[in-house]
């Protein structure tokens, strides 16, 4: 599992790779604290962009539970964007999409943080 | 063996109310109407094939009470919640006052889990030999308490049978009328304990009021033990995901998603949710059923879990 992240103006594209499970989830907790941390009402949005995830584990979405529950004290929105169709029936048994919104892709979740990281987007 | 569930229900026994029962009587007869039945043959085709457990039957409402049928001359439950008084009834009417032995493993003594006893038929008959496992100190003081005044008219030294209260040791092998039991502690307020039930080459998992924190690999792995190659696994399934990890991160229980996992890494064959939550109603908890039976289709690696919803008087044979 890996972990790439790019800023369109205020908002932080965080895409990670693979499988997010019991063996690896303290280690994506780990790669997402630091980008967590900028994610408040003055600093970066966060828009997860899971494409590129083929699954995850209740440890894994524990890790989102965690980042939602930092980012929205410290007054920063996370939104999850792209995920694949069993990622995505995952989020929804588990509940989760009570918690975050979702959006079918990056450029939709962008245009709904802000425009100009839309703009700043390649088309 | 064969397990028969007397109460499903964890925290508190609620019951079905005439509104649920009149929503359950329009659901039907829409669907009816829509399928155009119109003789009593069709309706009972109808009944049978058309409609969801949720709509023809209940979940029921009674607090944890599991009976294990094991071949053995004895009877074998796990926990006395309110469903315990009904299987007293059945284990006098079998019985016909011959002596009786009943044994009882307790995963703690929370009230859902203890509620039956005073309405248990067997104590209050001489002859009757109730033995009760346990792992904590206190069951016996808590058994106690709850037959005593204010909470109760009867006092438990007035009871006729024999009670006997057998400390257990989590970890160690117990042999019980013919079947090992094994003893796990879980993370519950106070501790509660699994029991993991052995005969014949079969393999029955009780565990209840048992939280499992995900980031905790060693945890994961020692009820992965546990769970190994299980026949069966009684799980306590109360919550969803979401909620287990956010409101009611520990609150002691644990979610359906959770349970198909651990099944799923100790090659158990069927995993069967348990303690449901007393605020869901028989839809609610259908919905729950199928969203877990969906969840293990897309998570399969090898072989398929089968994944149930235990529900009062069900009948699972091992």
């Amino acid at each position: 599992m890996e972990i790439k992240s790019r800023s369109y103006d205020s908002v932080l594209v965080v895409s990670p790779t693979g499988r997010i499970d019991h063996a690896n989830s303290e280690d994506f907790r780990n790669s997402l604290a630091p980008l967590v941390d900028r994610c408040k009402s003055d600093g970066d949005q966060i828009v997860m962009d899971l494409a590129e995830v083929e699954y995850i584990s209740s440890a894994g979405l524990r890790c989102f539970m965690l980042a939602e529950k930092q980012a929205k004290a410290q007054g920063g929105t996370i939104v999850i964007a792209a995920m694949q169709p069993v990622v995505k029936e995952i989020f929804e048994i588990s509940r989760f999409t009570l918690v975050f919104e979702t959006f079918s892709t990056v450029r939709e979740s962008l245009a709904r943080l802000s425009a100009t990281a839309l703009k700043a987007f390649p088309a | 063996m064969r397990v028969r569930f007397w109460g499903t229900r964890g925290s508190l026994p609620v019951a079905l109310t005439s509104a649920d029962i009149r929503r359950k009587i329009e659901a039907a007869l829409s669907k009816a109407i829509e399928k155009g039945v119109s003789s009593a043959q069709e309706l009972r085709s109808f009944i049978d094939n058309d409609l969801d457990f949720s709509i023809t039957q209940t979940y029921g409402g009674h607090s944890p009470c599991v009976e294990i049928e094991t071949g053995g001359a004895e009877y074998l439950m796990c926990d006395m919640g309110s469903g315990a008084r009904g299987f007293g009834e059945r284990i006098m009417s079998r019985q016909e006052f011959q002596p009786m032995v009943v044994n009882v493993l307790m995963s703690h003594v929370h009230w859902d889990h203890i509620m039956g006893f005073p309405f248990f038929a067997p104590a209050y008959t001489p002859g009757a030999h109730i033995r009760i496992y346990g792992c904590h100190d206190v069951i016996e003081q808590a058994f106690r308490l709850q037959h005593s005044a204010p909470y109760f008219p009867v006092d438990f030294k007035s009871l006729a049978g024999q009670i006997e209260f057998i400390k257990l040791d989590a970890g160690r092998k117990f042999d019980i009328d013919g079947v090992q039991v094994t003893p796990k502690r879980q993370r519950h307020s106070g501790d509660s304990y699994g029991y993991r039930l052995e005969r014949d080459g079969k393999a029955i998992v009780y565990s209840t009021d048992s939280e499992h924190k995900l980031e905790n690999l060693a945890e994961t792995e020692s009820f992965v033990q546990f769970f190994r190659n299980a026949d069966l696994v009684i799980f306590d399934a109360m919550y969803s995901l979401l909620d287990s990890v956010s409101v009611k991160a520990d609150w002691g229980h644990s979610s359906n998603i959770v349970g198909v996992e651990l099944a799923q890494l100790a090659n158990v064959k069927h995993l069967c949710m348990f303690h449901h939550e007393p605020a869901f109603n028989d839809e609610r908890i259908h919905a729950v059923l199928k969203d877990t039976v969906r969840f293990e289709e897309l998570t399969r690696s090898a072989h398929p879990l089968l994944v149930s919803a235990a529900f009062d008087g069900m009948e699972i044979e091992v």
